[in-house]
């Protein structure tokens, strides 16, 4: 029992020497906000490129499902078209209808290669095809590569919550929109894009949590961000505990933080009519 | 050219997959008519009336309005629409605007009017069918007649040419159709070209020009509400009219 009692005391006392070894000689404890802050600028950065990249591919993934389900007209065969015809007005307008659908399909294909293959792959190989292949010869700021990386990457999931949340708000908005003349943009933008982000937003908040721990693999591409901070720290004291600990407890408080924000702001959203 | 149709309907059909919805339709309608469509559920009363405004594709036919074929790969539709209000069975009104802003989002966004111009005019229309006061409201602070009001003259404010009732008093609380109909009554004595899918067989009565009756996607029987009513001659006409009247 006293031996017991001893080895604790022993240990704490050791662990105030680490802690001042890890945190405070040559103000070690640096590496821990700046690589905070690093952290926070990526992921924040990162989902507000996600939200911009995944409202664009869901927008045309969502336009393009439901343009398919109405068929264009049936025209029978060799009828004459009766009263003088604008051949050329025809010819033009009905050429650029063509090319507009054509680029909107090519758009549609070009998403879900995007979709397919962002999700089919882990996010640190893309962070690293895009520093040193994408970027490679060129001299850029790692925190700049890192935002693109991760936007590029969490507009992939984005794009899936944001096309729920489209395809969750009723088809009959739509359908007023459209009746009032408004045309399919027009309607996407004021209509059904502003209740669908109401729908979506707790879910947008809870994808930065999740991006928020995925940035802790900058360090590949020697980014100096909260992990790798921590492991800076390990590198130089040659403790492991206290410094990842503290990195963890770092991440732990935060995720906690904006779980919080999140659910309240989902009570918040049911409660309000509008 | 005065007795060119407002809307002339050539030979509609419309296929869901295999099944039929429409099956050849033909109509014209006039200027400042009153029609009104009945028929059994699942006819394609609905159908009809989507695809004049092309909420519906329909697959062969030809629709002219003011002259023009809006099925033609060189109409275009957003501009058409603007001269067709639609009225739906559950109002659609827009949630996260107020109604001025349902109001006015159309003709603003369209360059039809100013915001200034727009939000008289709303407040006018308003005035009209008793909701001024609820201008600054939104739709779920209203009751199910109002929001029919409302989308009456949210449609209304773009000043169409020809107005579009699909059930407009169906999803109503039996106490509120009135004050729909009323409205609407209103609306067809302004000379408004209505066309109007309702089992509301006392409007259909009083206040429209003509009655068509359809029946598995073909209209089966035409005349005025007073023969209509009195001496259908379409057995399933008479059929209906005996379960609904
Ligand atoms: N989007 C759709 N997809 C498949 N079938 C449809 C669709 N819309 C309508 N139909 C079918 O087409 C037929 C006509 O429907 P429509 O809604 O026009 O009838 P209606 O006369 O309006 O009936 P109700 O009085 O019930 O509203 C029905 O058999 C219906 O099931
Ligand atoms: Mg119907």
């Amino acid at each position: 029992m006293e031996r017991l009692f001893q080895a604790i005391r022993e240990w704490f006392i050791n662990l105030a020497g680490k802690f001042q070894t890890d945190f405070i000689v040559d103000n070690r404890w640096r590496f821990l906000t700046n690589g905070l802050a690093v952290t926070l600028e990526v992921a924040f950065f990162a989902v507000i490129l996600g939200i911009v990249i995944g409202f664009i591919v869901a927008i045309i993934r969502a336009g393009y499902d439901r343009s398919r389900d109405s068929a264009p007209v049936r025209r029978k065969k060799g009828r004459k078209r009766s009263g003088p015809v604008n051949l050329r007005a025809l010819f033009s307008v009905a050429a650029w209808r063509r090319l507009g659908r054509g680029l909107f399909s090519f758009a549609n294909w070009l998403c879900k290669v995007y979709l397919t293959v962002i999700r089919g792959t882990p996010v640190v190989l893309q962070l690293l095809i895009i520093y040193f292949v994408i970027f490679g010869s060129t001299n850029i700021s790692k925190v700049f590569v890192a935002i693109v990386a991760f936007g590029i990457n969490s507009g992939a999931y984005v794009a899936e919550i944001v096309r729920s949340g489209i395809m969750s708000i009723d088809q009959g908005q739509m359908e007023a929109g459209r009746s009032l003349g408004l045309n399919y943009i027009q309607t996407m933008w004021h209509i059904i894009i502003p209740q669908a982000f109401k729908n979506v937003l707790p879910a947008l908040g809870n994808e930065f949590i999740v991006l928020l721990k995925e940035t802790s693999v900058s360090g590949y591409i020697a980014l100096e961000d909260l992990t790798k901070g921590g492991d800076i720290i390990r590198g130089r004291t040659f403790d492991a505990f206290l410094p990842l600990f503290a990195v963890a407890i770092i991440y732990l408080a935060i995720v906690m933080l904006l779980s919080y924000g999140v659910s309240r702001l989902e009570r918040r959203l049911r409660s309000s009519e509008h | 050219m005065s007795t060119e149709p407002l809307i002339r309907v050539v030979g509609l059909k419309k296929y869901f997959g295999d099944l039929k919805a429409l099956d050849g339709i033909d109509l014209e309608i006039h200027k400042g008519e009153v029609t009104v469509i009945v028929g059994p559920s699942g006819s394609g009363k609905s159908t009809f009336l989507r695809s004049l405004n092309l909420l519906e594709r329909p697959t062969e036919g030809e629709i002219y309005f003011e002259g023009v074929n809006i099925l033609s790969p060189s109409a275009n539709i957003n501009l058409h629409r603007q001269k067709m209000g639609m009225v739906f069975q559950h109002f659609n009104l827009f949630p996260h605007m107020t109604i001025l802003r349902n109001m006015t989002l159309a003709p603003v966004q369209l360059h039809k009017l100013t915001k200034q111009q727009a939000e008289e005019k709303a407040l006018e229309l308003l005035e009209r069918v008793g909701l001024k006061d609820r201008a600054n409201a939104y739709p779920s602070q209203l009751s199910g007649g109002q929001k029919q009001r409302i989308a009456i003259v949210r449609a209304l404010c773009m000043n169409p040419d020809v107005m579009l009732f699909d059930e407009p008093t169906s999803a109503l609380d039996p106490e509120m159709v009135g004050e729909v109909l009323d409205v609407m009554q209103n609306l067809a004595r302004e000379g408004m070209t209505m066309i109007v899918v309702t089992h509301e067989m006392g409007f259909a009565r009083e206040v429209s020009d003509r009655v068509i009756f359809m029946d598995e996607g073909r209209i089966v029987e035409e005349g005025s509400p007073a023969e209509f009513f009195s001496n259908p001659k379409n057995p399933r006409a008479k059929d209906f009219l005996s379960k609904v009247l």
